[in-house]
């Protein structure tokens, strides 16, 4: 299986005045494509940390990070933001839409980001956004969205750029759990069509949706387990 | 678009901001205009001075020294006209002039103050005089002292309204002199006195009714305005030989040209401009400060957007961008509605004060110059926002 994610020893250390703290204290692990991950841990353990260098918005104090093939543990600015364009779809948990912009703007944002040309732009939003269901909504501004039709607008951006993982903080962390539901329906969904996901969560049943669980503890992996076989395998066996 | 948006969003904000750089273009854009109206004035009066002529007088223009100075020296006198006239070789044509303030009546009307000017017939050569009817007096009208004479546009309008002058006999100082041609329009110097309340006659004419002890205006054309230093310098030596004045003395006459009154004017218009690029220097500063301010504003609010559009792949230069071109828009914006108040005024300055019509340079100038101003106040915001720092802009609310 091709490897998208791979670290050795990821080590994050923030100092504060004198006081020294480990968030990361040697992460090793790695993600293959089309796998769907949960990312788990109580506040403190690291979570945060490992999402933002996974997201490659910050970079680690020692150790190596490869993204899709990329070495991203020695990059610049410039280089991170290049990276972020291209291999990875953020989904928020309070969604992160330019709150002035109608949801077609919001979706292409990143296609102007990599040089895209307006009209390729558009009608690849305009997929993205059909694809989460909300063609009809594509000139709403967000605060004409109900909160599951902004996430998914949030999801239509990260898919947008056909990216090499979706990384998604929270999720459904401020929507009501019917709402999801749904967005983990499409994430499940999104998944089975060949993407690679990669949840932020402490909820166990947002966890449950997931392969593997990567748990975290005081910035080390506390077990790292897969929870349920890929589905691709459980379709072979039934067809077995 | 983007930074459309952001200024629309904010449109009180954005308006009250660019108040300085409002009040800055519509300074510079009004002094130029009016300047250019100063100018083309002083273009147009000074064309009847001459650019290729030389007025020997007694009396420097615009001179340095005492006027007792000047009032103590000899005269002009007709003997040194013709020994000057007879030597000089540079010159296209010479001749002499001197005026007096005269009145004038035809029948019951009567005019006081106008400008008598006595001289020969070379003067139409001389100072380009144009004839609008009639004709200039002859060297026969001229040596023999003729009473005949040419009257500014002002004394036709005053006396011949609806007739024709030609031929008509009108008093000056209670001498009769016959109409004999009309000079054509002149305009005013410098918007101060006309040029065509004026009669000009045979100077001979001229010293039997006025006297011979009057100030004496030699008048020089050189050969273009190329050749005029060169007929100064004969001019300086032949009249110092003239006046009897030693070789390296100093001379004691004036020789006057347009270039002193264009000397004078530039010091002039020098020093408004000076005022007025200080006055629209200061507001632009104050205006650049102001939109700086509101751009930092703008910069800590929109932090989270910031960090949104890093996240998404946003580069530095980007934001940057981003940021300087939201700037340079409300500058630009500013620079709008100066103009867009400076135009009707400048129409006024038009109407009621003096011709003139706003230069397209100066509205390019000011466009520039908003543009300039946005970049200068803009940029500072826009780096503090380029280097934020993704995590931490995200996590801002």
């Amino acid at each position: 299986m091709q490897e998208i994610i791979k670290t050795d020893n990821l080590v994050k250390l923030y100092v504060m005045g004198v006081e020294e703290l480990y968030a990361l204290k040697g992460i090793t692990m790695s993600i293959t494509k089309n796998e769907y991950v949960a990312i788990m841990g109580p506040s403190g353990s690291g979570k945060s940390t490992l999402m933002n260098i996974i997201g490659c918005l910050d970079v680690p104090t020692s150790g190596y990070y490869e993204l899709n093939g990329n070495n991203v543990s020695e990059m610049d600015d410039n280089e991170l933001a290049a990276i972020r364009n291209r291999e990875i779809g953020f989904v928020f948990q309070t969604f992160n839409l330019l709150p002035r912009s109608n949801a077609l703007h919001n979706v292409e944002l990143p296609l102007i980001y990599s040089g895209m040309s307006r009209h390729e732009r558009l009608e690849l939003a305009e997929q993205a956004l059909d694809q989460v269901g909300l063609k009809d909504r594509m000139l709403h501004k967000p605060n004409e969205l109900s909160g599951g039709q902004r996430q998914r607008v949030a999801i239509a951006r990260a898919l947008v750029n056909k990216p090499s993982i979706i990384l998604a903080d929270e999720p459904t962390g401020n929507l009501d759990s019917r709402t999801g539901d749904e967005i983990m329906q499409l994430f499940d969904e999104l998944h089975s069509k060949g993407n690679t996901i990669i949840l932020v969560t402490h909820e166990d049943f947002i966890a449950e949706h997931a392969e593997r669980v990567i748990r975290l503890k005081d910035g080390m992996i506390e077990f790292d387990k897969v929870v349920r076989p890929p589905k691709n395998i459980i379709i072979n066996e039934i067809q077995a | 678009m983007i930074s459309f948006n952001a200024i629309k969003a904010n449109k009180m904000r954005s308006i009250l901001a660019t108040l300085g750089i409002v009040i800055g273009i519509m300074a510079v854009t009004i002094l130029q205009t009016a300047i250019e109206g100063i100018n083309l004035a002083f273009e147009k009066s000074i064309a009847s001075v001459g650019a290729d002529v030389l007025y020997v007088q007694k009396f420097e223009w615009f001179g340095k020294e005492d006027w007792e100075v000047y009032r103590n020296r000899k005269d002009i006198t007709m003997k040194q006209y013709n020994y000057l006239a007879n030597n000089l070789q540079s010159a296209e044509s010479v001749c002499p002039s001197a005026g007096a303030g005269g009145t004038v009546t035809y029948g019951e009307y009567s005019s006081e103050n106008v400008m008598i000017l006595g001289t020969t017939e070379e003067y139409q050569r001389t100072l380009g005089v144009g004839i609008d009817e009639g004709r200039f007096f002859t060297k026969r009208e001229s040596d023999g002292g003729w009473p005949v004479c040419i009257i500014g546009m002002d004394v036709k309008e005053a006396f011949f309204a609806n007739v024709n002058p030609i031929g008509k006999t009108i008093k000056v100082n209670g001498y009769n002199l016959k109409v004999i041609g009309v000079n054509e329009k002149m305009g005013s110097m410098l918007g101060l006195f006309s040029l065509d309340n004026r009669i000009l006659m045979p100077l001979n004419k001229f010293f039997k009714m006025f006297g011979t002890r009057r100030q004496l205006t030699i008048n020089v054309k050189a050969a273009g305005v190329e050749g005029i230093e060169d007929t100064k310098e004969e001019v300086k030596s032949i009249m110092m030989r003239a006046r009897r004045i030693p070789v390296g003395g100093k001379p004691d006459f004036g020789i006057n040209q347009q270039e002193a009154f264009r000397q004078t004017y530039d010091q002039l218009t020098g020093l408004i401009k000076a005022i007025g690029t200080a006055i629209t220097l200061l507001s632009l500063i104050v205006g650049s400060i102001g939109i700086a301010n509101i751009m930092f504003v703008s910069v800590k609010e929109r932090t989270k957007e910031i960090g949104i559009r890093k996240a998404i792949g946003a580069k530095r230069s980007t934001i940057l961008v981003q940021f300087l071109l939201e700037a340079v828009s409300i500058c630009l914006l500013g620079g709008f509605i100066g103009l867009a108040i400076a135009f009707p005024i400048s129409l006024m300055i038009n109407a009621y004060l003096l011709p003139t019509a706003m230069p397209m340079w100066v509205v390019a100038l000011a466009l520039v110059i908003s543009a300039i101003a946005g970049i200068v106040s803009g940029f500072f915001p826009a780096f503090q926002a380029s280097k934020l720092n993704p995590v931490d802009a995200l996590r801002y609310e």
